[in-house]
């Protein structure tokens, strides 16, 4: 609390002693960073080394035979190529996110925007939602869905977010939409705007860091998600990239770690690509929403 | 996507949008509330639509089947409170919720304190900020990851990475995913690792701060631990309530790093049997839907019950401001 407090004091005084304490304060930091992000280094390097060495040998770079073929191996190892389940898990986070953007920011047009009867009821029971289990409604869903015949397609998937039951976003949404002036929309009504127009026209447009945010974790969320995607996806032909995963694990023995870490890889990448490209917005988005 | 919103958007209410606009008046005309009470609910139509088909019917069907016996074959078999009854002598759904339960009460704690004590280092206004909470948080987005699940499995294994790391220093260590007593523990640092996302939100709290209060106590004397127990810890509680309801509520519904850990099973001698694992067995291997609903709905409870004293207790503990 130094620094924050007496910055300017300090830093004309002891310059000696604040230089030690930066170094040690620094070198703290960067260890731990370290000791976190090492898992996931050591991750990337075994999945270019053949197995026995991934048992024999911590350190990150790999030894003797750097191998790609692990790569190669694990993209064929399973029924389908392993393009085949990155493709049906890029379909259903693609319906996932346009489904999202589509529901969650109309439901929030009318919580931020219009007034209605029942407004503070709905809004409240929306908030509720966001705290409800997935468990408690699964296993009637897993029977809508079968009666429906959708399992085993990706609707069950993708249609509750057209249907903006992801309560988080519409809130997000919502506390955004609240902080834009109102007198646009004035403006805009007395230019003979209708509310559609508004939204679409007015509210959308501005509210494309809350949209982003949305699209970004919705991206992540979907991409990651387990629990539904091996409950409503049972046959190969159709597996997201976590459920091959999941099969991987079982079907191959601990002898094969190598394709296995490769394909790991192959799946957060694309996680990660993301956290790179939309890093301003994640940060924003979890401090403001507490969303992960 | 503009012109998708466009075609869904034109057909439910005849919109305002379409009919030139009412001569614009100071006050709301009795009309014009009628057009936005209808403009919002064709707003909300799809809401509606999720609400009841994907949420409250289900909500209610689940309340139903968990007093019946349904194996989704035939129809449900109204047994009243018979899978209540079950839930008190099932030996395995107790063990499930001690496994639960330590789960929540030993990572969460440990978690938010990681976050908050790194926050606070943060926050000193260090240099590459940026940089430290983009690899603090990188574990955040990742660790929910069936991928990630599968390098802890190993990272945990006899021959693991930690072994080969003991192994440097001459110690033989475990199979840490094998053996009863740690495979709980590998899978309460895969949870502590996570602490970014906590992090973050502890980051954007400290910034609320008012610097004057330090300069205030500073003034007046007040030491570093002082201050961050006079100043930082009491302005800061509402966001350590935030982020302590949020992860309990995660931590209670944990599942895919227990079911990839264990290949599915809860094992070793199930103690990693998590309660949402033990649902999913008996719900989606079983088809023993009826108990799967009971437990769900006792699920639904332990979360509103903690969530409910949390919120209660918070009234003695959490500090709003002015």
């Amino acid at each position: 609390m130094v620094t924050k407090t007496s910055a300017p004091a300090s830093e004309r005084r002891g310059t000696r002693a604040e230089h030690v304490r930066r170094l040690l304060i620094h070198t703290g930091l960067i260890v731990f960073g370290l000791i976190m992000l090492y898992p996931l280094l050591w991750m990337l390097s075994s999945s270019f080394k053949p197995t026995e060495e991934i048992f024999r040998d911590p350190s990150l770079l790999p030894g003797s035979s750097v191998m790609p073929g692990n790569y190669t191996e694990g993209w064929t190892a399973l029924q389908h190529p392993f393009h085949h389940y990155l493709l049906n898990s890029a379909v259903v986070v693609a319906g996932a996110i346009v489904g999202n953007l589509i529901g969650c920011s109309m439901a929030a047009y009318a919580f931020a925007r219009l007034e209605f009867f029942g407004k503070k009821l709905f809004f409240a029971v929306m908030l509720m939602t966001i705290m409800l289990p997935i468990h408690v409604v699964i296993v009637p869903q897993y029977i809508l869905f079968a009666n429906l015949g959708w399992i085993n397609t990706f609707y069950p998937l993708i249609v509750p977010k057209l249907l903006a039951t992801d309560g988080f976003f519409v809130f997000l949404m919502v506390q955004f939409i609240r902080g834009l002036p109102k007198d646009l929309d004035e403006a805009a009504r007395i230019d003979g705007c209708g509310h559609v127009r508004i939204f679409l026209r007015v509210i959308l447009p501005l509210s494309m860091p809350a949209l982003a945010t949305t699209a970004i974790f919705t991206f992540i969320w979907t991409w990651n998600d387990f629990f539904s995607q091996l409950i409503f996806l049972t046959d190969p032909n159709m597996y997201t990239v976590p459920v091959a995963l999941r099969t991987f694990v079982d079907s191959t023995s601990q002898t094969s770690w190598g394709p296995l870490f490769a394909m790991s890889i192959v799946a957060l990448g694309p996680v990660f690509g993301f956290f790179l490209a939309g890093q301003r917005y994640l940060v924003k988005g979890i401090a403001t929403t507490g969303i992960k | 996507m503009s012109a998708l919103l466009q075609r869904r958007r034109t057909a439910p209410p005849p919109s305002a949008s379409t009919l030139p606009a009412a001569t614009p008046k100071p006050k709301r005309s009795p009309n014009r509330r009628r057009r936005e009470t209808l403009a919002a609910y064709g707003f909300l139509l799809p809401w509606f639509v999720g609400l009841v088909c994907i949420t409250i019917g289900p909500i209610l069907a689940s309340l139903y089947f968990s007093f019946t016996d349904y194996s989704l074959i035939g129809d449900p078999h109204w047994v009243g409170l018979e899978n209540y009854q079950r839930m008190l002598t099932d030996d395995r759904l107790h063990t499930s919720l001690g496994v639960t339960f330590v789960y929540v009460f030993v990572s969460v704690p440990l978690q938010l304190a990681l976050a908050l004590a790194l926050a606070m280092v943060l926050d000193r206004g260090v240099r590459g900020l940026p940089i430290y909470r983009s690899v603090y948080y990188l574990p955040s987005l990742l660790g929910g990851s069936v991928a990630i699940a599968i390098l802890w499995r190993q990272i945990f294994g006899a021959n693991g990475l930690i072994n080969q790391v003991l192994a440097v220093f001459g110690i033989q260590g475990e199979g840490w995913v094998s053996h009863p007593d740690y495979a709980l523990g590998t899978l309460i640092v895969l949870n502590v690792w996570t602490f970014g996302a906590p992090m973050v939100i502890f980051l954007a709290g400290l910034r609320q701060v008012p610097a004057m209060y330090y300069e205030a106590a500073a003034v007046d004397g007040a030491g570093p631990v002082r201050r961050f127990f006079t100043i930082t810890v009491p302005l800061l509680t509402p966001i350590i309530f935030f982020n302590l309801v949020l992860q309990m509520i995660n931590a209670f519904q944990t599942f895919t790093q227990a079911f990839i850990v264990s290949g599915g099973t809860g094992g070793p001698s199930d103690s990693t049997l998590f309660y949402t694992l033990y649902l999913y067995q008996k719900g989606f291997g079983a088809f023993d839907m009826g108990y799967a609903s009971a437990m769900a709905w006792l699920l639904l409870m332990i979360i509103g019950g903690f969530t409910a004293v949390n919120f209660l207790a918070s009234k003695y503990w959490v500090f709003y401001g002015d």
